[in-house]
């Protein structure tokens, strides 16, 4: 047990990744997260009235059966297999975060600041949390892709395009982290 | 069933992205300081592990579970979308330290404020499609 609780070394996470990839070419299918929020959406019916969601969604079904899985698998390695030794962070990433209000992880995933009991209390931080869901979705639908559609399985068949989103979602993120999210967060 | 063995494959990848606490917001932003090669190391290991199961199907023209020969297609050329939409997709993930896939598992982890990234994330998924012709590819 004490192997599973521990954090996975970058090098046995990545490897497992690029073989759940691998597994799902094997099943006839890809890897790709984003796409479920398109069908999520077209399961509401909408493609009646916006032809992007009028597509056959439900041959989709077994992306969102990965999804139910990985939200069970979350649900486990939160409550069954974590300990206070988890997300060991740089010393300078903590006190960086901590002059900009956050609360340092000590073994927890997500900061309070965003995502403890109260967060639904804060106009702003239901503000941050929408926004920031929304420029993922938009911009992954945009883009064609996300971190799995793009950086893992694109660029593993070398696709030039992927390599296009994969520096855009860099550069978008750079921006955010260094020069938006310091004004946001004070 | 047949969606068992997905439901399957989904499951170890909630377990591998928690325990290598990808879906972690304070990762993210190391990650974007460049203060750890922690998430570097998974998404280059990752790569490398796919760039070489790849070139082994298409060399060995594997064939998949049903017996079809695998065929991977290949992304639509296209410059604005990926540049933009990739800059689009990246303030969004560096502000709240989640792209889809964690978005659900933090979410069934039991992290109610994930469902509010959710619903922006399903808008912005709207939105686009809403606007989708008016936009350069």
């Amino acid at each position: 047990m004490e192997f599973l609780s521990q954090t996975w070394h970058w090098s046995i996470a990545g490897f497992l990744i690029g073989i759940i990839m691998l597994v799902l070419i094997y099943f006839g299918n890809h890897f790709g997260m984003s796409s479920n929020l398109r069908s999520l959406c077209s399961m509401t019916g909408i493609g009646k009235r916006i032809s992007f969601f009028d597509w056959d969604w439900k041959s989709q079904r077994w992306n969102l059966a990965v999804v139910f899985g990985a939200m069970i698998g979350g649900f486990v390695a939160i409550h069954f297999l974590s300990i206070p030794s988890n997300v060991e962070l740089n010393p300078k990433t903590i006190e960086e975060l901590n002059s900009l209000g956050i609360d340092a992880p000590n073994g927890k995933f997500l900061p309070d600041y965003f995502f403890g009991k109260d967060f639904y209390k804060s106009p702003k931080i239901l503000g941050m949390l929408f926004l920031g869901g929304l420029l993922v979705g938009f911009g992954s639908r945009y883009a064609g892709g996300c971190t799995s559609g793009h950086a893992i399985s694109g660029l593993s068949n070398l696709q030039l395009p992927s390599l296009k989103a994969v520096i855009g979602f860099f550069v978008g993120g750079l921006i955010m982290s260094y020069f938006i999210l310091p004004y946001l967060l004070k | 069933m047949k969606l068992l063995k997905y439901v399957l494959v989904g499951f170890m990848f909630g377990i591998v992205l928690t325990k290598a606490e990808a879906v972690s917001w304070y990762r993210i932003y190391e990650m974007f300081h460049f203060q750890s090669f922690h998430m570097y190391g998974i998404i280059m290991t990752a790569i490398v592990t796919g760039v070489v199961g790849v070139f082994l199907i298409k060399k060995q023209n594997l064939k998949d579970i049903n017996g079809n020969v695998i065929y991977i297609m290949p992304k639509e050329k296209g410059n604005i979308r990926y540049w933009i939409g990739g800059i689009i997709f990246g303030l969004g993930w560096a502000m709240i330290g989640a792209c889809p896939g964690p978005i659900f598992i933090m979410l069934g982890a039991g992290f109610m404020a994930m469902g509010v990234v959710l619903i922006g994330a399903l808008f912005g998924t709207f939105l686009y499609g809403l606007i989708k012709n008016k936009l350069p590819h």
